[in-house]
């Protein structure tokens, strides 16, 4: 160890910095004490009494720097000056200029008071709260969070109604606002066709649909699977209505939802009747048959038919829908008899189920409350299975299937493995909040899939659908693509997706 | 009806994940970013309690304002200087005020004991340091808070019946404030030092120093303080740990009355070079200046402006202007995050000390770091930190002060008014620079940084707070 002392006359340095200078120093492997410091009576004790400094620098004064060191015998002394010189100039690269965050609604608020929309993804027990807040802010709320209590759903929707904003949610996940998707969106043209939904991919489907027809979205509103129980009574449906109905922009409505509770269908039914002057277009998941004696109405019985009766209302002719010619495959084995689906988007799922429980006996879901159909376990399938992955049983403590697609790659496996297995149903949804390439972190194991059933003996077909458009940023053609060079085959929607499922095994020609 | 369609924009609050606000961004909506946490990291008692307050806010609202506009108001003055005896309110021969919340003497840190020590040294009530023990441990010494006698004091804050004190007085309400002389670095009693050399230099403020300035201050009509800060402000000072700019401007103007005295050239020499050879000299007008804004602000029904923030030491206090002067809400002090002078370490460091945080209690210091940039490197961050520091400010507090305009801020004015309920809401601490005392009495500073008072002082006030109006 040697000693490095330098004193520069009547040179002044800011005392701060010297300290976070001489602090920076110190931890350098080299160097074992470092004070860079103004020669204050103060400092030069302190100089003595660490021993960097002798007497000698009694005769400076405070306006004289002292750079003082105890330093490995090997270090230039011209090298330790040079970069305590570099240091002291302050040129540090300064770095990214941090983004505006605020720590409250209140205090974004406060700084934005154009704002109209709140969107909560915050953990459940915490979310009520915080969209109350919203709503007594006067802004509208789409609560993504889920594990909100029907309680605090229908209290915060009753104080939303009160005040005229809207709460979407909870667990909304698909919203289009003045041309902005929110959370799982897909970039669709705008128009004339309103959507009001309880459901998130039923909607999304609609609106990637209602794209590809050539038509377009005014504002979609998605008010939560359970606005329409009766504990809630529909309190958003019903003011979501009310909002597309003033809405200059919106010709046709759509409602999406799984079935109402009666008394709330009946108020649906009569508020439709007695405010609503524009066609509306209902799509529940059933295979129920709905019908009204209200002209302004029609029932779809698919999320298709939903969207192309907007399209024939919205612009006078009805969209072609072709269906891919596809024939019965021969080659599977025998024990080949079943399809499973395995879903991501659970409205998309319930489409599908109401679908093939037309085509053919054991078809099993966790979309439905029907006992006779229910699956017994939703961790293995049996006969016709249609699995909503993103039910509650899959995904509590992890994210979404749409975002992160592991559960459905080890079920994707196990489809395969299984002698019963002929044919696997797989969506994939795009657009904003998804996974950025579902198609690119699926085909290995699709690929894998297929090897394994053909080292049995048995070939698996994949019918896939890709739910979004070529505007999504991971872009539907090319999601498809990685899909079809793997040998999947491709349905341009997802009811035709089971229909090719169905035509695969010859349940229907 | 809901305007939301008619208003044909959409403009975000993202309250969670921030991948929905960057899409919603991307596609041309205005968003802002929420970084949520759990409300209280989730405390039933605490989340219930704000609940309560919720309906309160109009209430709330109106009484901040006035908390505020009263605190604008405020114009302290240096009016004079007398010994503390002469001018602190309830103050006797044998009481010692200290800094902070109260505290019993076998409680007190050691910079504390060593300053009590000091005092009654000073005070000639004992001859040495054992005599002075036997004497406090009798109970013969009564201690208060400097706050309960309209005074502040920085560090240990103690102060006793001989010692000179500013004299401020709030000309808007005719309300007082006191504060002792800063006894300069190194040595000295606010760290518990209580060697000749200390006792010497009390002596000397006593005997010399103050009859200089006595004689100069009654040449005029007080020295603005609040006017002295303002400047301050734009010079990089924020008049709490960097007084640099402060205490010189304030030697403009005293040394032209001490010149205008009839003091021997000795006397007059001594007093001028006492207040030019500390930068700090300033602080002890800045602190009971400040004492005077938050103290017109007191107990105004409603109010959840914070209008005290001391620490002894031991303690971190505070006290919540519509909950009333007399209740503390204190809490152990945090051990403060900066940089320490050469041979000294974190274990060396005694807990948050002193009167001094009265100065972030009206938006300066800390506050205020974006005006004095040179403070940050305390803690290692670089000039936007000090920026963003400020910023984050804005959303705890209740107004924005003109009259402390801070350029680095584009002169937009300090932030003002604590609102213990945006701090508890937001989790955001008021930020508080200062110094940090050795542990051991006597051997001073050894530091400086930045702490943060402790969350729970908010919590109890909050839960008083609901337990007086909800």
């Amino acid at each position: 160890m040697k000693n490095i002392l330098v004193i520069r006359k009547n040179t002044y340095f800011d005392s701060v910095t010297l300290m976070s200078l001489s602090e920076e120093l110190k931890k350098l492997d080299e160097a074992e004490n470092v004070m860079v410091t103004m020669a204050t009576a103060m400092n030069k004790e302190l100089l003595q009494k660490e021993q960097l400094a002798d007497a000698s620098i009694e005769a400076c004064t405070e306006n004289d720097l002292v750079i003082a060191a105890k330093v490995l015998d090997e270090v230039e002394e011209e090298d330790f000056i040079g970069l305590v010189d570099e240091k002291l100039k302050g040129d540090k690269a300064s770095g990214e200029k941090e983004e505006e965050v605020y720590a409250t609604i209140k205090q974004a608020k406060a700084a934005d008071e154009d704002a109209n929309m709140v969107v909560i993804s915050v953990p459940g027990e915490h979310a009520a709260r915080e969209a109350k807040i919203a709503v007594e802010n006067g802004m509208n709320v789409m609560l993504f969070s889920d594990n909100v209590t029907l309680e605090e759903e229908r209290s915060l929707k009753e104080l939303a109604h009160e005040k005229e904003l809207l709460v979407m949610g909870p667990d909304c996940g698909t919203a289009m606002i003045n041309g902005i998707g929110l959370c799982f969106a897909n970039k669709v043209a705008a128009g004339d066709i309103g959507i009001v939904g309880a459901s998130g991919t039923g909607m999304q489907e609609i609106m990637v649909l209602i794209d590809r027809y050539g038509c377009g979205i005014s504002n979609a509103i998605g008010v939560g699977g359970r606005d329409l129980k009766e504990a809630i009574g529909g309190i958003m449906m019903l003011d979501g209505l009310h909002m597309l109905e003033a809405d200059e922009k919106t010709k046709v409505i759509v409602i999406v939802s799984k079935v109402p509770d009666e008394a709330v269908e009946q108020k649906l039914l009569e508020v439709i009747e007695r405010d609503i002057t524009k066609p509306v277009v209902i799509y529940y998941t059933t295979d129920e048959k709905k019908t009204t004696d209200l002209k302004k109405v029609v029932f779809a019985d698919s999320l298709l038919c939903a969207a192309q009766k907007a399209c024939e209302l919205s612009s006078g002719k009805k969209p072609e829908e072709k269906m891919q010619q596809i024939a019965k495959f021969e080659q599977f084995a025998d024990t080949q008899k079943y399809i499973r689906g395995l879903y991501c988007g659970g409205t998309v799922c319930a489409e599908a189920y109401y679908y093939l429980k037309q085509k053919a006996d054991e078809v099993y879901s966790n979309v439905t409350k029907d006992k006779e159909h229910m699956l017994a376990d939703v961790f293995k399938s049996q006969g016709h299975t249609l699995l909503d992955l993103g039910d509650d049983f899959f995904t509590t403590g992890r994210a979404h299937p749409m975002i992160d697609p592991t559960i459905r790659l080890s079920r994707i496996k196990e489809e395969c493995e299984d002698p019963e297995c002929a044919v696997i149903l797989l969506d994939f949804e795009i657009g904003y909040g998804s996974n950025e390439n579902p198609a690119g972190t699926t085909i290995d194991v699709i690929r894998e899939g297929m090897e394994l059933a053909k080292a049995r003996g048995r070939e698996i077909k994949f019918v896939t659908y890709v739910l979004g458009t070529d505007a999504d940023m991971q872009n539907k053609r090319q999601q498809e693509k990685q899909l079809a060079e793997c040998g999947c085959l491709i349905a341009e929607s997802n009811l035709e997706a089971v229909k090719m499922a169905c035509r695969l095994i010859g349940l229907e020609e | 009806m809901n305007q939301l369609f008619s208003q044909d924009k959409l403009n975000i609050i993202n309250v969670g994940l921030k991948g929905f606000g960057q899409d919603a961004m991307s596609q041309g909506a205005v968003v802002k970013q929420v970084e949520w946490k759990p409300v209280a990291g989730g405390r039933k008692d605490i989340i219930e309690a704000l609940d309560k307050v919720e309906p309160l806010a109009e209430k709330i609202k109106e009484a901040n304002e006035t908390v505020v506009s009263r605190m604008k108001a405020a114009k302290p003055v240096l009016v004079g200087m007398d010994l503390a005896l002469n001018v602190v309110p309830e103050m006797t021969e044998h009481t010692i005020l200290h800094a902070g919340p109260p505290i019993a003497w076998e409680n007190m840190c050691g910079p504390m004991k060593g300053a009590v020590i000091g005092a009654v040294l000073f005070e000639g009530l004992a001859a040495d340091d054992e005599e002075a023990v036997k004497l406090i441990e009798s109970g013969a010494i009564k201690f208060d808070p400097c706050h309960e006698h309209k005074a502040v004091g920085p560090m240990a804050g103690v102060l006793s019946a001989h010692m000179p004190v500013h004299i401020v007085k709030n000309e808007t309400n005719g309300d007082y404030a006191y504060c002792s002389i800063n006894e300069g670095l190194g040595k000295v009693l606010r760290f518990g030092a209580y060697s000749k050399e200390v006792l010497d230099r009390l002596a000397f403020l006593r005997d010399e120093f103050m009859p200089v300035m006595q004689k100069a201050l009654a040449l005029t009509d007080g020295i603005d303080i609040k006017l002295i800060t303002a400047q301050a402000l734009q010079m990089g000072d924020e008049c709490h740990n960097r007084n640099k700019a402060a205490t010189s401007l304030f030697y403009k103007q005293i040394s032209q009355l001490i010149l205008e005295t009839d003091c021997e050239k000795a006397a007059i020499q001594k007093t001028l070079s006492f207040i030019a050879g500390n930068d700090h000299y300033f602080l002890n007008l800045s602190m009971p200046a400040c004492k005077l804004i938050t103290e017109a602000g007191q107990n105004v029904p409603y109010a959840t402006i914070v209008s005290t923030m001391a620490r002894n030491g031991v303690e971190f206090g505070i006290k919540v202007s519509g909950i009333g002067t007399g209740e503390w809400f204190d809490y152990a002090s945090n051990y403060i995050e900066g940089l320490y002078f050469p041979g000294y370490s974190k274990e060396d460091a005694n807990p948050d000390i002193g009167d001094s945080a009265i100065t972030e209690t009206t938006g300066i210091g800390g506050m205020s770091m974006a005006g004095a940039p040179a403070i940050v490197q305390f803690v290692g961050g670089d000039v936007e930190d000090a920026f963003n520091t400020t910023k984050r400010m804005y959303g705890i507090t209740t107004d924005i002060n003109a009259a402390y305009a801070i350029p680095n801020m584009n002169f937009k004015g300090a932030p003002m008014g604590i609102d213990m309920l945006k701090v508890i809401e937001s989790g955001v601490l008021p930020v508080i620079n200062t110094g940090i005392a050795h542990k051991e009495a006597g051997i001073g500073q050894i530091g400086a940084g930045i702490v943060n008072p402790p969350m729970e002082c908010f919590y109890q006030a909050l839960l008083a707070y609901v337990k007086k109006y909800a």
